[in-house]
């Protein structure tokens, strides 16, 4: 499922003598900004099941928490942010649209991750858990030996990050090749690398489980295997290694 | 009791409540060695008794800041993380060069100018959090006084402004990490640049944040205040109260509440003896470098003679 199509999106309407261009769904800001009008701001996605369904892995309190308070802040603020970029492009001042950058790339990386963590978890009795199978599978059995060894491989980078961060199973869109990759604070997945498509992360900031686990990481990263997605992880590889006309 | 520390510092205890007792011995008898081919152990050269980085006790006990801060967060912040950090860093530097040094003297080591060795946050968060620890107290609050409140005057323009400083960078500090007062004494802005006409006016407060384990020793200013701004030093006690901003409200709460501004004022005293002292040494090693006094150095004085009379 491409999370764009995930992004519930909303839409300001600025006054203007422009008629707006292309349908919301191929509206970035990097294209035609002197023609953009209308803000496409983003959303607090649901979540596909209820807050309590992960226990006991991940407590419905944390995911509570975590989905209405922390993401829904990282939306707010990078709402707020693109309409002071969309101010200060309107107005020219390339200072302001400079400085802005660094918010951008947190708030928006925040709803950016958390918005593919909570497609990556499923409750046991909906297939969370489930070993992945077919192309996937092989995939990972000949980029790791082994699921056994790749999920170890990701619990050890997880307990290392230092601070806030989030531990990432990434797809090469050009090599095919699976990776193992950590990004700092909410830096997307891309940042370490333009081709790189996250197949699966787990958010490491202390909010994700200090609540339950206190600052035992290790045991929230061994759990969480038993709430992964994998059915998401192999429809994103699927599509990603499939497309080769991108 | 059963632990296990990971290359995060994770500290996994058998029972809720982390025991303080077992961290109060400073000496220990190294007895470690290599293990030989044949199965023997080869000890040290030295087998040296040798002084143990502690996790130093509360300067309070652990009920004594509630409600500002929880029984179960000093338990957990102090006797979980902070503690994990103190059993890491002593593993990671025994039996090297940096064993029985001062705790100063391995983080700036360890910093290895900007490119950090892996004890360093170990190090560095042993130092924060017992700085942190120390800069805070029960009933605290208030404003300071005398030189400290004079320099944050003419530092900040009020003290207002100054605590309004202190939360932006708080809260602007993205991820993990700390914010602080810090009393710069070196000669710009930046880390390793030198004014080359320094002044008094170089010396002077300043509010900065630092990311995960950093702390201004490593640029050469005296910190005089820190806040740990961490999820788990805040989680616990302001996740739950339905807040949107639970770390603007606990760095409130910090200033307003727990702040010992006596010891930052204590900080700032030596900070600046400080400053007076590496200045008055700087003067004497310009003075060491001038060439020596010799019959050779003409010194020209004022004299009566004619300008029109020089040879």
């Amino acid at each position: 499922m491409a999370f764009r199509t995930l992004l519930a999106k909303k839409t300001l309407s600025l006054a203007s003598s422009f008629a707006p261009a292309s349908s919301s769904g191929d509206r970035w800001l990097g294209a035609s900004l002197r023609q953009v009008r209308t803000l496409t701001v983003a959303a607090l996605p649901d979540l596909p099941y209820d807050y309590g369904a992960l226990e006991p892995v991940i407590s419905g309190e944390i995911m509570k928490i975590h989905h209405q308070k922390h993401h829904q802040t990282y939306i707010n603020n990078y709402n707020k942010a693109l309409e002071q970029l969309d101010a200060a492009i309107a107005k020219g001042d390339a200072s302001a649209v400079v400085q802005l950058q660094s918010a951008i790339k947190f708030n928006g990386g925040g709803h950016v991750n958390h918005t593919i963590f909570w497609q990556n978890l499923k409750p046991t009795n909906e297939g969370g858990g489930e070993p992945p199978h077919s192309t996937l599978g092989w995939a990972i059995d000949t980029n790791f030996n082994s699921l056994e060894a790749l999920i170890q491989k990701m619990n050890a980078e997880g307990a290392a990050l230092q601070g806030s961060g989030w531990v990432w199973l990434a797809l090469d869109k050009g090599s095919k090749k699976l990776s193992v990759e950590t990004t700092a604070n909410q830096d997307p997945l891309v940042t370490k690398g333009a081709t790189l498509v996250p197949l699966l992360g787990i958010d490491v900031w202390e909010h994700a489980y200090y609540l339950q686990y206190k600052n035992v990481r290790p045991d929230y990263l061994k759990n969480i295997w038993k709430v992964i997605n994998w059915k998401y992880a192999s429809e994103v590889y699927d599509k990603e290694t499939a497309d080769d006309t991108l | 009791m059963q632990h296990q520390a990971t290359s995060y510092g994770a500290f996994r205890m058998s029972t809720p409540s982390p025991p303080i007792s077992t961290f109060l011995g400073a000496w220990r008898k190294k007895r470690s060695g290599i293990k030989t081919e044949t199965g023997g152990i080869r000890l040290p050269r030295h087998a040296a008794i040798v002084a143990q980085l502690e996790l130093k006790p509360l300067p309070y006990s652990l009920d004594c800041l509630e409600p500002h801060m929880t029984r179960q967060t000093l338990e957990w912040h102090w006797g979980g993380h902070h503690r994990a950090h103190v059993v890491r860093l002593n593993s990671l530097i025994a039996g090297t060069d940096l064993d029985g040094k001062g705790l100063e003297d391995i983080l700036l080591a360890t910093y290895n100018k900007g490119n950090p060795l892996p004890a360093f946050v170990h190090a560095a968060q042993v130092w924060n959090h017992d700085f942190f620890w120390q800069s805070i107290k029960p009933n605290g609050g208030g404003q300071p006084s005398g030189k400290l409140m004079e320099l944050i005057e003419r530092d900040f323009g009020s003290f207002d402004k100054m605590l309004e400083d202190f939360k932006q960078a708080a809260v602007t500090q993205f991820g993990s990490g700390w914010a602080w007062l810090a009393y710069k004494a070196n000669k710009l802005d930046v880390g390793n640049a030198v004014n080359p006409r320094p002044s008094e006016k170089d010396n002077r407060l300043v509010v900065l944040k630092s990311p995960n384990a950093i702390n201004p020793l490593i640029w050469n200013y005296a910190p005089l205040l820190a806040v740990d701004v961490w999820e788990h030093a805040y989680y616990l006690d302001y996740e739950l109260l339905h807040l949107q901003n639970r770390r603007a409200d606990f760095v409130s709460v910090f200033v307003e509440k727990l702040v010992s501004w006596e010891v930052v004022s204590h900080r700032l005293q030596i900070a600046m003896e400080q400053a007076v002292e590496t200045g008055r040494e700087e003067m004497r090693e310009d003075d060491d470098e001038e060439v020596p006094r010799s019959e050779t150095v003409e010194m020209y004085l004022d004299s009566e003679s004619d300008d029109s009379e020089t040879e």
